[in-house]
Parts: C-alpha cells; structure tokens; sequence
C-alpha cells in the first residue's frame, strides 16, 4: 500500500474484493457448469488430432503410420479415452442445457437428477464406445 | 473477467482468536470475516466461540451474541429476523442465505461467515450494494402503461395474477446474483438473476404495457443472456424462488416474439 501514503485514495477504492470461488460451496449444477467449459475447450485440441490424423491419411502411408502409431500408443490412448468422454460429458451437457432453454426440468430435484444424468452419461457412454471398440479390434 | 484469485489486498490473513465465554460448557466456533476501513491491513479471519446454552436458534442470534457479549466492533446488516427484509444475507457455511432464517442445527462443525461473495466490501460483513440496486433500477421496476388510467383500480383475473407467484415475494437480498459466477466475473455488464427475475415479474404482469420496450432493453449479449443455467441462483434464494427459471421463460420471450 505505498501507494496509499503518496495520495490519498477513495475510501471507496481501497474496499476488498469478498472472496468468492475460494469459499463458494461446490454445487453439482455448477461443477457440470465448469466441467462443460472444460470439456469444451479439450474438444478443440481433440478435433485438432481427429484433423491431424485425417490429413496424416490424404498424405502418405507413412504419415498415416506415424500418426496412428503416436494415436494408437498408450499414452495416445489415454488421450483419446479422455476425448471421447469430453465429446460425451459436452454431449450430454448439451442436452441437459437443450431441456432447460425449453424452461422444463430447472426446480428441485429435478435439476440435480439432469446433472447427474449428465456425468453419469458421460462416464457410460465413454466406456461402452471402448468396451465395442476393444470387442471389435 | 475471470479472475478466479482475489487482489493482493483483499486476501484473507489469519486473525484473533477472541476468548471462550466463561463458565460455558456447550460453545460452538465461529470464524467470521472481518475487515475494518480505519486501518490499513488485509482482511481476517477471526475466531469465536458462542455460548449455545445462552444463544438463540439461529445463525443471526449467534453473530448478536458475539456483538453484544464478546466483540462490539463486528460490523453487520440485521433488521426483522424473519426473513421478509433481507438485510442479514450473508456467505453462511459456503453458501449465501440469511442469517435469521438459518438454523445453526443444519451446519456442521465449525460455522464460517464471509460477506456476500465477490462484493466490494464496505466493513466485516457489509457489503457495498449500489451498484445491484442500480441494475434493479434499469429494469423499470413499475407498472408501465398507455392506456389511460382507469376510474378505479388496474384490474387482472385470478389467473393472471396467479402468473405472478414465486416473483412478487423477491425481497432483494442479493444471495442470488452474489452466488453466480456469471455475476462474479461479468457484473458491470450483467444484471444477474436478482434484477432479471423482477424484470421477468413486470413483463408478464398483465397490466404492463411496456412488455416490448422491456424485452428490448433486455436484449443484449450481456444483460441477459450471459445467464448459463449454473443454478447457484435457484440454489441459494432464501424464499425458495427460481431465478433461473424466471430468465429461461425472458428467452423463451424473445424467441417467440419473432416468430
């Protein structure tokens, strides 16, 4: 506060900022709030590999081994797993908001049933795609 | 903005720990925000203990016995202690309620006040307000009409005034649009649900006139729809009103009203 012994400032300006985020309650609704948000913005580096892999395939046959080779490995496995229940926890959370913007499902309970139903979608569905995906190799 | 950490001086630090009441055997903790404009430090977090053999029911009768039995100087808004005036609303145990209607029994462990979050602060738990009633303001909370006024009352069926239940009983605490992160990081531009829930009281009040010129002072990328059904509004109002649900209906409005 140096500052403040060099000119005077508003009684005003110098209030605090009541802390918010730090102390807030976690709420289900609003951890699919920032789980959707999240989810989102893995999309955009999912469908950059999805976009790197489909012009790997309209390149070469060696490009096209060198990227299913790095997608395919462990690690690029564990990074697909995690786009996938990206795409299905955004997917559900897509239709979680679709109800809502009609004004149905907002009250108790039924909101929190709709954010239930959205993680536990997207755990399930993420799973059976590599359950038929593993049956399938 | 999103700035999820706070400014350097509004950081909490580690405050007083004020004595047990003597001769008390039930006490229960307390740690309450304070911050004092006179001086020049951050704010903290101090520590009490209340007497719960010598206190009321409810949060609002324990920081009353702090201020009238162990700490005068604990700053706070308190006026009818039955939840109609909304003085006393306040970050209770993690999440924005009055203090008056908010039984100790139903907190677990030690009870940690903090003023309404994201607010700048004017001492302890008071927090300055102004510009949440200026967005209440901005929506024209009052009967509009062109029609001239008639010989006795503006009159509307039971149905319509029915249309009107779960709005008209807002008290304008603030618990709601202080519990929204979309008002935290977007407030100067965002009304939040508080204003948005009465707007949506005048717009489908069936004596109102004005229900264009309203849906149009709405329609903006900030005002209204910066609402991302995060439901911490719905949540937290202490009357049990859904805010939320109150600004999806606005939107369903001005969908409707193109087509």
């Amino acid at each position: 506060m140096a500052e403040a012994k060099t000119r005077p400032v508003s009684p005003e300006a110098r209030r605090p900022l009541s802390p918010h985020l730090q102390i807030y309650r976690p709420m289900l609704t609003m951890m699919m709030s920032i789980l959707h948000r999240i989810t989102g913005v893995a999309l955009y580096a999912g469908t950059l590999l999805l976009a790197w892999w489909l012009v790997a395939a309209a390149t070469d046959a060696r490009a096209f081994d060198t990227a299913t080779g790095v997608l395919t490995s462990f690690l690029g496995r564990i990074v697909l797993f995690g786009f996938t229940w990206s795409l299905f926890h955004h997917l559900m959370g897509g239709i979680r908001h679709f109800i809502w913007d009609t004004g149905r499902g907002m009250d108790h309970p039924e909101r929190e049933y709709l954010a239930q139903a959205t993680w536990i979608g997207g755990v399930a569905l993420t799973i059976i795609v590599w359950v038929v995906a593993y049956t399938l190799r | 903005m999103v700035e999820l950490a706070l400014p350097k001086n509004s950081r909490p630090t580690a405050g007083k720990t004020w004595p047990k009441p003597q001769g008390a055997t039930n006490f229960r903790e307390f740690r309450i925000y304070r911050w004092n404009p006179d001086d020049d430090a951050n704010p903290r977090i101090d520590t009490y203990y209340v007497d719960m053999d010598d206190c009321g029911p409810m949060v609002l009768d324990a920081i009353l016995y702090i201020k009238n039995k162990v700490d005068p100087t604990l700053t706070f808004r308190r006026s009818c202690r039955e939840g109609i005036c909304g003085s006393c609303a306040m970050n209770i145990d993690g999440t924005n309620t009055l203090a008056c209607t908010m039984d100790l029994k139903d907190i677990k462990g030690t009870v940690k006040i903090y003023p309404l979050p994201h607010m700048p602060v004017v001492k302890d738990l008071v927090p300055d307000l102004t510009r949440f009633y200026a967005q209440h303001a901005s929506i024209e909370p009052w009967l509009q009409t062109d029609t001239p006024q008639p010989e006795a009352e503006w009159k509307q069926s039971p149905e319509d005034r029915f249309k009107l239940d779960g709005l008209y009983e807002c008290i304008l605490c603030a618990c709601c649009s202080t519990s929204c992160p979309s008002y935290w990081w977007n407030g100067d531009r965002y009304l939040g649900p508080a204003a948005l829930l009465q707007a949506y009281r005048w717009l489908i009040d069936s004596r109102d006139e004005a229900t264009g010129a309203r849906l149009d002072n709405l329609e903006d990328p900030f005002r209204l729809y910066r609402c991302h059904t995060i439901m911490n509004c719905a949540k937290a109002c202490p009357k049990g009103l859904n805010p939320a649900k109150a600004i999806a209906e606005i939107k369903n409005m001005m969908v409707s009203r193109q087509s």
